[in-house]
């Protein structure tokens, strides 16, 4: 797994719960280091052991965990330049949906060998949509929720988003936007140069 | 004196990949960019979307609705190979129900490019996709020479870390790996062994046979140690003649009895050196740690210390398990303080043992 996720479960972690309770993750994980190096390559296992270790640590259910992550990962300003990142997608949030078909491609073509998960939306009738995502993970589609959510909030649309399958490497998240302007939304300029 | 331009000579130099279809949507034409993507001779007469699916709004599927999408931007794909992905915009307009749509490669550039090699001059004076291009390619090559930095350095602090968990002479651990991989067990809570090995007669080897056969029998009994334990213990050398063996999951003493016995057995046989034999032998004490015992590593190795004391005492080549009556024993001879004081105290303790 790329460092960069490796990376992000570690901002996560110790920006929400504070340095002390990651370094005892680490330990937790059997890991001989406390600080992932963002663009260094680490075996698959690491991650899943990692994410093991914090649900034990902070006494979190793992799915819990992956959507708290996916919050995180899109709404704390230490991670601002992924927000933004994102943003860059669409105008509204139907646009940022079906952006993220593009998004593995986008992404290795920032970084050449980050592998994100395999997003496919299905857009159907009255504003229905279904995201599935392809990943070694567990939880993935988590991450995604609460990625989404946040999202959706950031460009003001009110939507319905559940959980709805989870089969081997494969979950899919139902999406039912009940209203596209429903807020303000967060501002996003073009050319803030955050990052 | 002036040149007049049909809107079609315009349209190519402004927007190279841009389609004119008539009032039934076929393509009447074509751009020279988009001529490359596919021979002039498959595109003209065709219906537009016959070449091209509209993947985005997917409820586009005939004419009408695809020139009602007018302004909005459309995300196609060339029906055959190669399938690039290409977006566009509809602009009805030049009369008889003609409309125009310009299209662009959007993220699927870097192999458009190669795919159809394409140049500079397929692109128009004023678009970007060049400096673009031009981008993706700079952040690649200073991104791979970073990703090379990273891993010579990852490399080089691999060794650093390995050098300074590493006794150089014996390729054992440290003292430093010790007290780490110690605390670690504690933390974990585990049961395991830790076994205070200290050789006998190793000064006398050393003063009468000189540095270089000592040297030669502190490597010896490191490989005797290393072949007398398991691939997960830790075998550690933490002063000159004075080791520690951490057991993970051994507790049984008959076992530990018996590695011990095997060690002090072995190391017990003469080692040659340029024709001479080195007679050594060690005395061992261990020390057990059991989930939830609230032991620090100082108690245990204390612990272990007041064992191999006992083991001294006795008459050295021996070797003992801890129990706390060891230690009301040991009190008449020494009094055991902290682990800080513990070195100073071994000593006493041989000198005592030696006197015995």
């Amino acid at each position: 797994m790329h460092g960069l996720i490796n990376r992000g479960i570690q901002r996560f972690v110790t920006d929400s719960y504070g340095q002390e309770r990651w370094t005892e993750v680490t330990r937790l994980a059997g890991l001989d280091f406390v600080e992932f190096e963002a663009m260094l390559i680490y075996d698959d296992d690491v991650t899943n052991r990692l994410l093991k270790a914090a649900c034990n640590v902070l006494d979190r259910a793992l799915l819990d965990l992956m959507e708290d992550l996916g919050t995180y990962l899109v709404s704390h300003p230490n991670v601002e330049a992924l927000r933004r990142l994102l943003r860059f997608g669409g105008v509204n949030f139907v646009e940022f949906l079906h952006s993220l078909d593009d998004l593995p491609d986008r992404a290795r073509l920032a970084v050449s060998d980050l592998v994100i998960p395999e997003l496919e939306l299905h857009e159907h009738c009255n504003g229905r949509f279904e995201l599935i995502c392809e990943s070694p993970i567990e939880g993935c589609g988590h991450v995604l929720m609460g990625a989404l959510r946040v999202m959706a909030d950031d460009y003001g649309t009110l939507a319905y988003l559940e959980h709805t399958e989870s089969r081997k490497g494969f979950e899919t998240i139902s999406i039912t936007l009940i209203e596209a302007e429903f807020a303000e939304g967060r501002h996003f300029d073009l050319g803030a140069g955050a990052i | 004196m002036s040149t007049t331009f049909s809107i079609t000579d315009v349209l190519d130099v402004f927007c190279p990949m841009n389609v004119i279809i008539g009032g039934t949507g076929h393509i009447e034409h074509a751009g020279p960019t988009l001529r490359k993507l596919r021979p002039e001779t498959q595109l003209l007469g065709k219906p537009f979307l016959e070449i091209f699916e509209i993947r985005r709004p997917r409820s586009i599927v005939d004419v009408q609705q695809l020139r009602a999408s007018a302004g909005t931007k459309l995300h196609l794909q060339l029906r055959s190979k190669p399938q690039t992905e290409l977006k566009g915009v509809l602009v009805p307009g030049l009369g008889d129900d003609q409309a125009i749509i310009n299209l662009s490669f959007g993220i699927s550039i870097v192999d458009g490019v190669r795919d159809y090699a394409l140049t500079s001059a397929d692109f128009a004076a004023t678009d970007l996709t060049i400096e673009m291009l031009y981008l993706v390619e700079a952040k690649s090559a200073a991104m791979e020479a970073s990703r090379k930095l990273n891993l010579r350095l990852q490399g080089a602090m691999i060794a650093a870390e390995e050098q300074a968990f590493t006794d150089t002479l014996t390729g054992l651990k440290n003292r430093r790996a010790m007290d780490h991989v110690l605390a670690r067990h504690i933390e974990w809570d585990t049961k395991f062994a830790v076994m205070n090995i200290d050789l006998d007669w190793f000064k006398a080897v050393n003063d009468t046979m000189g540095h270089a056969a000592g040297d030669h029998v502190l490597q010896k009994v490191a490989r005797i140690m290393v072949e007398e334990t398991r691939d997960k213990d830790t075998v550690a050398r933490v002063g000159g003649d004075e080791f520690i063996v951490l057991l993970p999951g051994a507790t049984d003493h008959a076992a530990l009895t018996r590695i011990s016995q095997r060690i002090i057995d072995r190391l017990s046989q003469p080692i040659p050196f340029q024709g001479e034999m080195c007679r050594i032998s060690a005395s061992i004490g261990t020390a057990i740690h059991l989930p939830g015992s609230d032991q620090t590593p100082a108690e245990l190795l204390e612990n272990a210390d007041v064992a191999l004391y006992a083991s001294k005492h006795a008459g050295r080549s021996r070797q003992t398990i801890y129990s706390s009556d060891l230690r009301d024993n040991a009190r008449n001879f020494s009094e055991p303080t902290g682990r800080a004081d513990a070195v100073g105290e071994k000593r006493e303790g041989e000198e005592l043992a030696k006197r015995a």
